[in-house]
């Protein structure tokens, strides 16, 4: 298999040079409880470039599978409303018509998820599954459909497609589960693929197969990839940019390394101090105070204030996502002024510095 | 098999494990599960014993084991050279109790009918310490110990966040002043902000009370974190064991090459080294384990004599054991080039 880790650094597509390929304004989605209405997540930006590859990262609950799913409308029942827009060409799927959702589903966007055996049906044949998308999307025959799809496993990484498609899902490892989930994503050759969590269930070895693997396709189908994960190192390996999510908005968009070098956003840059690989061995590790709000009890202003070292009296304010340049965002009023750890404050006598020599 | 100890009985030895095997029948019970399939080594007093490995190696068995939940299908676990089952019951039974568990997920863990402070009192009450009043007493301090406020002592696990889960549990363990605790992926269901706060807890409770950790977790930056040792299991076995910074920093077995060169790191691409060590494949079943060096269908340096023999465990340097054929010859690293461009041409 190609050595691919390098890809990761290859240059991002400027949003500048083209035209995004989707373009996200002031998403927000609401739901209906038996305690009233929730805002789960609102105010959300951000735009994609075609053949980009962007990682929204955030802990549990910040709202990453939620903006995910908006995209192709397959949210919960209790849905309550989405506000905002979220454009794909001249397409609006926050409210185009079901129809129309349904010839963008599939086709031009697809989506993966954490558990590929949830996903799958146990009572087709892969081949089944992954054929499935080609013949209600295009106009090919049976036979046709089925080549497109041995190339199409082969291509995700499986030996012996011609065998292997015959298959059902129990039959497969939780690997080969994943790559067959990626194989029914990307068989219609969609602009955009969305993956939430699509290595957190899988061994550490495996998961390098997988990521490793999205790169690659990303990059020789020039399909945009927006990757869902709470774990920095998989953005940091896989991603050009990065999108930070706190408490159901955007709180910082950057190029992955400037995010990871020099955060704007003071939970991003907690968020790096308080990972192990970058403190040293044994030394005392730091976190955040306290946690996040939750839903019911959102604080106006900053979201983020109870548990920042740097809130002022003006952080009561309503904090938009301002433009600091150099093509990052951030939803903070005092960026400006703070001068804020990332990565490297102590990766050089951390574990992490030690794995990096021995590669 | 190779029987040889794992290491001379080290005079702070805590609990030495010989040559221990857990085997499970299947559901269908026609075959059997080599869960831990001949494994040794020794803990030391007020050490953190890391246990690394990927899904299904072994090492929460090792971890019931170790704490007599689960009963070894083969060799001996030891304190302080006695065999602790050989003891007459009721000295087993508070024997035992020096040797706690706690596990990854703070909400199975947790009754969710009982408050907080009936919870962490449970252990005392079912060993029948003391007094009613010494054993709520004893409860309280543990809770106080672990950073709880009293007030969340009537509360339910509902009403306590992750980290908050966490403590309790550990406060729970702590109650029987344990010498040991075996840590099962303790801060797996953690969230990242929180994990930091939950590890410095277990390093100072370490340094205060003298516990011994065995810690348990497939996350290397948690276990290269917090360990003074660590060993990293393939399929019901040992492949190496040494201090943490030889094992991290200058790994001998192939697996552990792969296995660091496959977690992602945090760092800016100016810092990532393109040079990594894509392994083929996923762990075989340890129903029908490859035979000779089980890592064989994944190693990139297998030769014939790894499908024929089990690799010796084998002390290659100071305290630094490791199962492979090969691992002491020279050339034989990750930064070896000439095995990466057979990779990438491949
Ligand atoms: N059907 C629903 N009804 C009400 N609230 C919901 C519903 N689904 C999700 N939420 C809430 O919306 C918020 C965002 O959830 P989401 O699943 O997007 O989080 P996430 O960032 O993907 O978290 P994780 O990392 O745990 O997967 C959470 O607070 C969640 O409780
Ligand atoms: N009670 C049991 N009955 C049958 N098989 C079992 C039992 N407990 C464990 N096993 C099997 O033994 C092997 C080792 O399991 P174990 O739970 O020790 O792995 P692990 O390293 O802790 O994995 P994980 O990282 O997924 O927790 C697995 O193949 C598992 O399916
Ligand atoms: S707006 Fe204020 S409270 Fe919020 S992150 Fe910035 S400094 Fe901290
Ligand atoms: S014994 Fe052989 S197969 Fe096993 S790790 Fe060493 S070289 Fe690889
Ligand atoms: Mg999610
Ligand atoms: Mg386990």
């Amino acid at each position: 298999m190609m050595q691919a880790a390098t890809l990761a650094q290859s240059k991002p597509a400027t949003a500048a040079s083209s035209q995004p390929l989707m373009s996200v304004r002031g998403l927000g989605i609401r739901f209906k409880t038996a305690q009233g209405v929730w805002q789960a997540t609102r105010k959300i930006d951000f735009d994609i470039a075609p053949g980009e590859r962007v990682g929204i990262v955030g802990e549990s609950g910040c709202g990453k599978t939620i903006t995910g799913l908006s995209i192709l409308r397959l949210l919960p029942n209790n849905l309550a409303g989405i506000d905002g827009s979220i454009m794909l060409g001249e397409t609006d799927l926050a409210s185009c018509s079901t129809r129309s959702m349904r010839a963008i589903r599939g086709k031009r966007v697809a989506m993966i998820f954490q558990e590929p055996m949830s996903a799958l049906d146990p009572v087709f044949t892969v081949g089944h599954q992954i054929a499935e998308a080609l013949l209600i999307h295009t106009q090919i025959s049976k036979d046709e459909a089925r080549e497109k799809t041995i190339d199409m496993l082969r291509r995700v990484g499986i030996a012996s497609p011609e065998r292997r498609i015959d298959d059902y899902p129990h039959q497969l490892s939780g690997g080969m589960r994943q790559r067959v989930m990626i194989a029914a994503a990307l068989i219609c050759g969609p602009q955009l693929l969305i993956a939430d969590e699509p290595t957190t269930a899988l061994d550490v070895t495996v998961q390098a197969q997988i990521l490793e693997l999205l790169r690659d396709l990303s990059v020789t189908s020039q399909t945009a990839l927006m990757l869902i994960t709470h774990d920095l190192g998989v953005v940091a390996e896989t991603c050009t940019r990065m999108i930070t999510m706190y408490a159901g908005e955007v709180i910082e968009d950057a190029p992955t390394d400037a995010a990871l070098v020099r955060p704007l956003h003071p939970y991003t840059s907690g968020l790096l101090q308080s990972l192990p690989h970058l403190s040293p061995r044994r030394g005392k590790l730091s976190s955040i105070p306290g946690r996040v709000p939750s839903i019911t009890e959102m604080p106006n202003g900053c979201r983020f204030k109870a548990r920042c070292a740097f809130a002022a009296p003006g952080c009561d304010a309503e904090q938009e996502l301002r433009d600091a340049g150099h093509g990052r965002k951030v939803r903070c009023w005092r960026f400006k002024d703070l001068d804020l750890p990332g990565a490297l404050q102590h990766a050089a006598s951390s574990p992490a510095a030690e794995m990096v020599v021995q590669r | 098999m190779t029987s040889a100890p794992a290491t001379e009985t080290h005079r702070d030895t805590i609990v030495s494990v010989r040559d221990l095997e857990v085997r499970f029948p299947t559901l269908d019970r026609r075959a059997t599960v080599k869960a831990v399939d001949g494994v040794n080594f020794d803990v030391r007093r007020g050490e953190t014993f890391g246990i690394i490995g990927e899904s299904g190696s072994g090492k929460t068995t090792i971890g019931r084991a170790l704490v007599f939940l689960q009963r070894p299908t083969a060799g001996a676990i030891l304190h302080n050279g006695i065999d602790p089952q050989s003891l007459p019951r009721a000295r087993f039974q508070s024997h035992r109790r020096d040797y706690q568990i706690i596990f990854q997920d703070p909400n199975a863990a947790l009754n969710p009918r009982m408050s907080i402070i009936a919870s962490v009192l449970e252990p005392l009450e079912l060993a029948r310490a003391g007094t009613r009043e010494e054993r709520i007493a004893r409860a309280r301090e543990a809770m106080d110990r672990v950073g709880l406020p009293q007030e969340i002592c009537e509360r339910y696990p509902h009403q306590l966040s992750g980290g908050q889960k966490q403590r309790v549990l550990i406060a729970r363990a702590l109650t029987l002043r344990p010498k040991l605790i075996v840590c099962d992926e303790v801060v797996a269901a953690l969230d990242m902000s929180i994990r930091g706060d939950v590890l410095n807890l277990f390093a100072e409770l370490q340094r205060d009370l003298g516990l011994t950790y065995v810690f348990i977790t497939h996350d290397l930056s948690v276990v290269s974190h917090i360990s003074d040792r660590v060993a990293v299991m393939y399929l019901g076995r040992f492949v190496e064991l040494g201090p943490t910074e030889q094992v991290s920093g200058r790994p001998m077995h192939p697996y552990t090459q792969a296995l660091l060169s496959a977690e992602p790191l945090p760092l800016p691409s100016t810092m990532r080294s393109d040079k990594r060590i894509i392994l083929e494949g996923e762990i075989p079943s340890p129903i029908n384990p490859p035979s000779g060096c089980r890592f064989r269908t994944r190693c990139r340096y297998a030769q014939n004599l790894c499908a024929e023999k089990t690799p010796e465990w084998r002390e290659l340097a100071a305290d630094h054991w490791v199962a492979c054929h090969f691992a002491d010859r020279p050339n034989f690293s990750p930064n070896d080039v000439t095995a990466h461009q057979e990779r990438t041409t491949t």
